[in-house]
């Protein structure tokens, strides 16, 4: 099924002061997809999620919605809503005015709007709150009129800035699988701003990671994760072990003076690259079956696994393993070809910048 | 769109800009005259300091300065010490019993100043005896107390009292440790309680006016008193003098209330970004 | 001595002070306002106030004088707490206390540089007779009090509304525009009843001061201005205590009560020092 792109950034650049926030963005939506723009705060994230809003006019680029030019369009003319960080809800009205607010302003009858929002409260699970002040509500409920607030209007896309991020842990993963579950009944375009990775990994199509006003990549959650482009990536999505490495050739790499298999090509001879294994993919065997040995310095019990640390030629390894290893043992360390991945070592300045911060 | 917003913003500022105008205009004109060698108000007749020598041999003018100078101190020095020590009492009382006090205090704040000047006068006249240096004072003192109130006591609050028993567990008695522990934790409020109750005093005509006994003048008095002369060449060196003055307190007030805010609303700029109602 | 029964006493000289200062003069007023000369009981005092012609005359042109400056002052600070919020300054107390500043040149030295500006050969009178315009009678009339008041009394409207201006979240702001709404309709809708606590909290620091002046009308309106303060005035120091004390008595219900309506408290006389 070939989707239509819905909207489109071109060459985006935004700052605040001297402080460049967004270098060059270009960046497509596809029609009904959920994606996620993720990154640490201060990323660009939220600045790019306010300049496809309209709040903020970027300095060059351009913005475009279904081929047509909408950068300099304010945000009532555009056909989105936004969910905010804080909900916004405005505090002098009760639950039913800020959900009909939009259609208040369109001066839509008043049955259709008593219709349009009983049917929205119906979808949050807030019938029966109508005449309550916002201020009174949970930070739950409170969540679900801005989101009821929002998709009153039919809009195209829901812009949703960080809205789980005010929730408690419980309630968080509550609303993930409810927002999941809205997204696929409205039947349009998501866009989600967040900096937790778990929750981008859950709820995305697509997940867009940034870092420095700069898109590191974009790709679906089982793409990110598996495959990451470059080490802010890998360090970012879940847990790593980001390993200085040299491409012997194509196929074999060599760390901690042991050769690895592997399956990537095209990065030279001899040429230092930066190597991310997955904990889950370290694999724990016997010492005499591995070239490079090691001792587990510690052991702590996650739950679903358990999370030990290898020393080994000077590096300490992140292994996650069903098994428990107790410490001081000598083990062999394994890793599958196909879960070794090879990653050019940032070069130039920009690459540098997006790099991690250490 | 955006030479829409730019335009827009040039009009807001000239807009701040014409009513700062319309408020300075009075003030830096009156400064600025007072150097004016010419006794009209809109020919310059070169730099002279001939009002301010006209201002300091002036006797009765400099009489009215000095009383209201001593009153202000007087009555804020009164009241910042009654306040001050009401306030600790205060604290000991139940909410309602301390609320239902502090605003019968509060009723001066409130009430027309008017209403306020002819109670006293009355009160004086009926009671006491007839107006003089001393009920002007107390009047001030019942006129500004609430201000000293308005910033002792919340401050007093807000102190921790463990801190006070910690004192008194380390051996001081209950005496030392309010003025080792206590006082120096709300002095910013008492200052700016003393510092306000000053200005407000300084600035204060009506309750001056029904208060005040016959023959003593203060500033404001002096000048109504004289308004059929029109106005006087001093009144110009007394008007730069007097805002300096004023000014100069205010600044302090600044100073004051800035190193008593705690640190640390510096994030709160950045949330303001993108804020273009 | 702090929180300890026995501390309760040390408010004991402050409680006799307001007990004597506040509480006993404004019963002596109430006893004036509802006694004759020879001290028997009557209504004779409040129901003058409110019948006699001149006090209704006075009490016309108060309403008229004080409600004008009230709305002249709301219609040029509300713009203005809108537009200051808006400069991206980074310390916006220090601007807003400039806009406070020139309040605190002495009262009554304020209404003298305003007649130095207004007067028949003040400033304004001498630029106009300089590009050869005619000259305006501004001083000692209406126009004149009613600028006075204006400035004077500006402060108070400015800093409650702007207080409760630049707390407005902008996100509320962009809430409506994302809903649909363009900036007239965003105002009405959000700002403005948002900023009402602020917009009341204004006219009644700015109402109440000003129907009970007389010091203005007599400085800027050169005696012709008979406002109800002035008719208080006259009464006392013609020694008319007990008419003039029905008069009082009903202009202090009236601050009272609107007070006591809107909620206001007073205490936002200490917020005039940012």
């Amino acid at each position: 099924m070939k989707k239509e792109k819905l909207i489109e950034l071109v060459g985006i650049t935004k700052s605040f002061g001297t402080e460049q926030v967004l270098k060059d963005l270009d960046l497509y939506i596809l029609d009904n997809e959920f994606i996620t723009l993720l990154g640490p705060s201060g990323c660009g994230k939220t600045t790019t999620l306010r300049i496809i809003g309209g709040f903020v006019t970027p300095d060059t680029g351009k913005v475009i919605f279904e081929d047509k030019d909408i950068t300099s369009l304010p945000p009532y003319k555009r056909q989105l809503n936004t969910v905010f960080q804080k909900y916004a809800l405005f505090p002098h009205m009760d639950v039913f005015e800020n959900i009909a607010f939009g259609l208040r302003i369109k001066n839509l009858p008043e049955e259709e709007i008593r219709k349009r929002v009983g049917e929205m409260l119906d979808m949050v699970g807030l019938s029966g709150f109508e005449e309550r002040a916002v201020t009174s509500m949970s930070g739950g409920q409170q969540q679900r009129i801005a989101i009821a607030r929002a998709l009153v209007n039919k809009p195209r896309v829901l812009l949703l800035d960080e809205p789980l991020g005010a929730l408690d842990l419980k309630m968080r993963q509550d609303m993930q699988y409810e927002l999941k579950n809205i997204h696929k009944q409205a039947g349009i375009t998501f866009i989600y701003v967040t900096h937790d990775q778990e929750e981008a990994l859950t709820l995305s199509d697509t997940i867009a990671v940034m870092n420095q006003g700069v898109i590191q990549q974009i790709g679906t959650p089982e793409d990110i994760y598996n495959e990451p482009k470059n080490a802010f990536v890998a360090d970012f999505i879940g847990d790593s072990n980001i390993i200085d490495g040299i491409m012997i050739r194509d196929r074999l790499v060599h760390i901690f003076g042991v050769n690895f298999p592997c399956v990537d090509t095209g990065f030279g001879e001899n040429k230092p690259v930066d190597v991310v294994i997955r904990p889950e993919d370290v694999m724990l065997i016997s010492p005499e079956k591995s070239d490079l040995k090691g001792v587990v310095t510690s052991l702590i019990f996650r739950g679903v696994h358990y999370e030990i640390d290898v020393m080994a030629n000077g590096y300490e390894w992140l292994v996650h393993s069903t098994k428990a290893v107790p410490v001081g043992t000598v083990v062999g360390i394994s890793v599958e070809p196909e879960n070794i991945q090879i990653m050019h070592k940032p070069r130039s300045v920009d690459e540098e910048a997006a790099s991690v911060d250490e | 769109m955006t030479k829409m917003k730019k335009l827009s913003s040039v009009l807001q500022k000239v807009y701040i800009g014409i009513i700062f105008t319309f408020l300075y205009a009075p003030v830096v004109l009156m400064i600025v005259l007072s150097f004016n060698g010419s006794k009209s108000a809109y020919e310059w007749g070169g730099f002279s300091t001939v009002k301010y020598e006209a201002l300091f041999s002036n006797a009765t003018i400099m009489e009215a300065l000095v009383t209201t100078v001593i009153l202000a101190f007087a009555a804020a020095a009164i009241a910042t010490i009654l306040g001050t020590v009401a306030s600790v009492g205060l604290l000991s009382m139940k909410v309602k019993a301390r609320n239902a006090v502090t605003a019968v205090s509060n009723i001066p704040l409130l009430n027309a100043d008017i209403v306020t000047g002819v109670s006293l006068m009355l009160f004086f006249a009926a009671f006491v005896t007839r107006m003089s240096s001393t009920t002007l004072l107390i009047s001030h003192v019942t006129l500004v107390l609430p201000y000293v109130m308005l910033n002792v006591l919340p401050k007093l609050m807000q102190f921790d009292v463990s801190v006070y028993h910690a004192a008194l567990d380390l051996g001081a008695s209950p005496a030392k440790a309010f003025f080792k522990v206590v006082l120096p934790d709300i002095f910013p409020g008492l200052l700016t309680g003393f510092l306000l109750a000053l200005t407000i005093s300084l600035d204060d005509f009506t309750i001056t006016y029904f208060t005040k006994g016959q023959g003593l003048n203060t500033l404001s008095t002096l000048i109504y008193t004289n308004r059929i002369r029109g106005i006087l060449p001093e009144y110009y060196a007394l008007a730069a003098i007097m805002f300096i003055g004023v000014l100069l307190l205010i600044l302090v007030m600044q100073i004051v209330n800035v190193r008593s805010v705690p640190k640390g609303g510096k994030e709160k700029e950045l949330s303001k970004k993108g804020n273009n109602y | 001595m702090l929180t300890n029964k026995k501390s309760i006493w040390l408010s004991g000289p402050y409680l006799v002070w307001i007990a004597g200062f506040i509480i006993l003069p404004l019963l002596v007023i109430l006893y004036y306002g509802l006694t004759t000369q020879e001290g028997s009981f009557t209504l004779k005092n409040i129901i003058g106030a409110v019948t006699d012609t001149t006090n209704l005359k006075a009490t016309f042109l108060t309403i008229l004088l004080a409600g004008g400056a009230t709305l002249i002052c709301l219609f040029l600070a509300y713009p203005l707490a809108m537009f200051l919020t808006k400069l991206n300054m980074k310390s916006k107390t220090s601007l807003i206390f400039l806009f406070i500043l020139p309040m605190w040149m002495n009262f009554m030295l304020q209404m003298v540089a305003i007649n130095v500006i207004l007067e028949e050969n003040g400033i304004i009178n001498g630029i106009l007779a300089a590009i050869g315009a005619k000259k305006m009678h501004v001083a000692n009339t209406y126009t004149a009090v009613l600028i006075g008041m204006t400035y004077d009394y500006f402060p108070f409207m400015l800093l409650p509304i702007y207080n409760t201006v630049s707390k407005i979240d902008g996100d509320l702001v962009n809430a409506s525009h994302d809903l649909g709404a363009g900036h007239i309709r965003t105002f009405f809708k959000v700002i403005f009843p948002l900023s009402l606590p602020g917009v009341i909290s204004g006219i009644t620091m700015v109402f109440i001061p000003a129907i009970s002046d007389f010091a203005i009308s007599e400085m800027l309106g050169g005696g012709m201005t008979l406002l109800i303060g002035n008719v208080v005035e006259m009464s006392f120091t013609k020694g008319l205590y007990h008419s003039g004390s029905g008069l009082a008595l009903i202009l202090m219900a009236f601050v009272l009560l609107s007070s006591l309506l809107t909620g206001n408290k007073g205490d936002e006389g200490g917020a005039l020092i940012p």
